[in-house]
């Protein structure tokens, strides 16, 4: 078991194993997204109360949720590299930072956007904007911790603490916003109501979360391909590949 | 299919506009998030094999 | 019993001992204390001279803006709280020390509280009558600050102990701490105006107190951690 877990953790095998996977993820992201925003836009039914701008939806959601579950991905990932040392995890963790933060920006401004024509404002501080706006943050100051060492595996180090703070912090954070939120908005402003969506609305959003995960890992994948090769510069299996690529 | 015609489609009943910057932006960001590491790749190949050439050069020659 | 007694009084032994030597050194600087205390001051002073000296409009904002006005100062207050060790070695002592680290932690944190969240909870009374702050308010503000400005200290260490190596760390600190701090600015903030309602506010406190005991448990693990990473570079 520990073999496996240790050969999990070899850039080599990882690598090669990504190597394969790699066009499978992104067919299937192709195919989710293509038939995900054909839908969204043109086959799913308009919000009676909202209009077309409801369409949105289908952006907004997945985003904030890649937003979420990448920033979690990013520090367990950190916890890994931190707790056994794995180089993979550690480079793993790198690349979640920047594609996450670029998800949440996209949650935001797409938030934004979509509360322009419904309430009237291009930003209104809900509890999801706000949490979404401090998740930013979160991430840019991981991000920032990153450059901001030298050595890289201090870097590594450092910013794998950083995130895993910030993770125990996000539900404290959601909860105080939230509560902040009921004392200054009533109720009734949420983007999203949630259980209440027919068919029509959630699978093609389904499908589009699906199409979202698979972007994610495919430039998950390349993203850490490419920092694996920078990394491993000096061994004979990075030397092949660039003989053959060069 | 929803809309009638293309121009309605554009129009998207009158939210064009924002429907339309929200998945136009989302285009960007996929895009620009898919180029970042296929240039940072072919830098790396590019040095590095630069960088290998000059190694066996010197180690021919020595 | 004889070793377990030795441990408790090791332990209570480098919490004083750590205090005591670092308020001493802190006292050699009387300006670094100061620093955050006219900061406070003259934060709190800009907003009615860049918007109104209205005492209705500064009455409705004082909350907020005396408590972020705090959480600034203290902030500000951050850099010193490890860079003198870490500069003249005592840091990495520390480290390798066989005394407990968290009692030498907790005494770090609690200097820095004395020195700075303190001061600031004593001094906010004075600042809240210049923004018309009414006395059930005032007594909240104090009530929040005493709970709220530890867990600022707290928290504010693990963003010192991660950054102490680097140069110019006073952006770094702020982008990194400052997200963390919302919690306890909505919850400090919010008890403060309920009170001037005329609301109860133990719900806050206590939502405040367990931020705190949160702080105290969980945060010098943290503060350890970036420490040994800060150091091993």
């Amino acid at each position: 078991m520990w073999r496996w877990f240790h050969k999990l953790g070899s850039p080599k095998w990882f690598y090669a194993i990504s190597g394969r996977w790699l066009p499978w993820f992104a067919v299937a992201a192709l195919l989710l997204l293509t038939v995900g925003t054909v839908w969204a836009l043109l086959f799913a039914p308009a919000d009676y109360q909202q209009g077309n701008s409801y369409r949105i939806i289908y952006i907004h959601v997945p985003a904030a949720f890649l937003a979420q579950s990448g920033y979690v991905m990013m520090a367990i990932a950190g916890a890994v590299g931190l707790i056994w040392k794995m180089k993979l995890a550690d480079v793993m963790a790198k690349c979640c930072a920047p594609i996450g933060a670029s998800f949440t920006l996209l949650a935001l401004i797409t938030g934004a956007v979509w509360g322009k024509p419904t309430w009237g404002a291009w930003w209104v501080w809900d509890a999801r904007l706000t949490s979404m706006l401090v998740l930013l943050f979160l991430y840019l100051g991981v991000v920032a911790l990153q450059s901001a060492f030298t050595d890289r595996n201090q870097a590594a180090r450092a910013s794998a603490l950083l995130s895993l703070v910030g993770l125990v912090n996000i539900p404290i954070i959601k909860y105080s916003v939230e509560w902040w939120n009921t004392l200054h908005q009533p109720a009734s402003l949420t983007l999203t109501q949630k259980p209440t969506m027919p068919a029509e609305m959630w699978v093609p959003l389904l499908i589009m979360v699906a199409g979202f995960y698979c972007f994610f890992t495919v430039v998950l994948f390349m993203r850490a391909r490419v920092e694996l090769l920078d990394r491993e510069r000096r061994t004979g299996w990075v030397k092949d590949i660039i003989r053959d690529k060069g | 299919m929803y809309f009638d015609n293309f121009s309605e489609f554009l129009a998207m009943g009158g939210h064009g506009l924002y429907v339309w910057i929200a998945y136009g932006l989302t285009a960007v960001i996929f895009i620009f998030n898919l180029i970042i590491p296929i240039f940072k790749r072919k830098r790396i190949i590019v040095e590095q094999t630069r960088q290998l050439r000059r190694e066996e050069l010197h180690a021919s020659n020595s | 019993m004889m070793a377990q007694v030795d441990e408790k009084q090791v332990k209570r032994g480098i919490f004083t001992a750590m205090i005591r030597r670092d308020m001493t050194a802190a006292f050699r600087h009387p300006s670094d204390l100061i620093n955050p205390l006219i900061f406070f001051i003259v934060v709190v002073t800009l907003f009615p001279l860049a918007v109104t000296p209205e005492s209705d409009f500064l009455r409705e904002i004082a909350p907020g803006v005396l408590w972020v006005s705090a959480l600034l100062a203290t902030l500000l207050s951050l850099d010193m709280l490890f860079q003198t060790d870490f500069q003249d070695g005592t840091l990495e002592q520390m480290l390798l020390s066989p005394q407990p680290l968290y009692a030498a932690i907790l005494a770090k944190v609690a200097t820095h509280w004395l020195l700075s969240g303190l001061p600031l909870t004593l001094l906010s009374p004075l600042l809240a009558m210049m923004l018309f702050l009414p006395g059930d308010g005032i007594q909240a503000l104090m009530l929040t600050l005493l709970l709220g400005t530890p867990i600022l200290s707290f928290i504010g260490a693990i963003g010192s102990a991660l950054t102490v190596g680097l140069r110019k760390t006073g952006l770094l600190l702020s982008l990194l701490v400052l997200p963390l701090y919302i919690p306890v600015l909505i919850f400090a903030s919010g008890a403060v105006k309920a009170a001037v309602a005329g609301l109860p506010i133990v719900g806050h406190l206590a939502l405040l107190g367990a931020l705190l005991a949160l702080a105290v448990v969980l945060a010098p693990l943290a503060i350890a951690t970036a420490l040994r990473i800060s150091l091993s570079g």
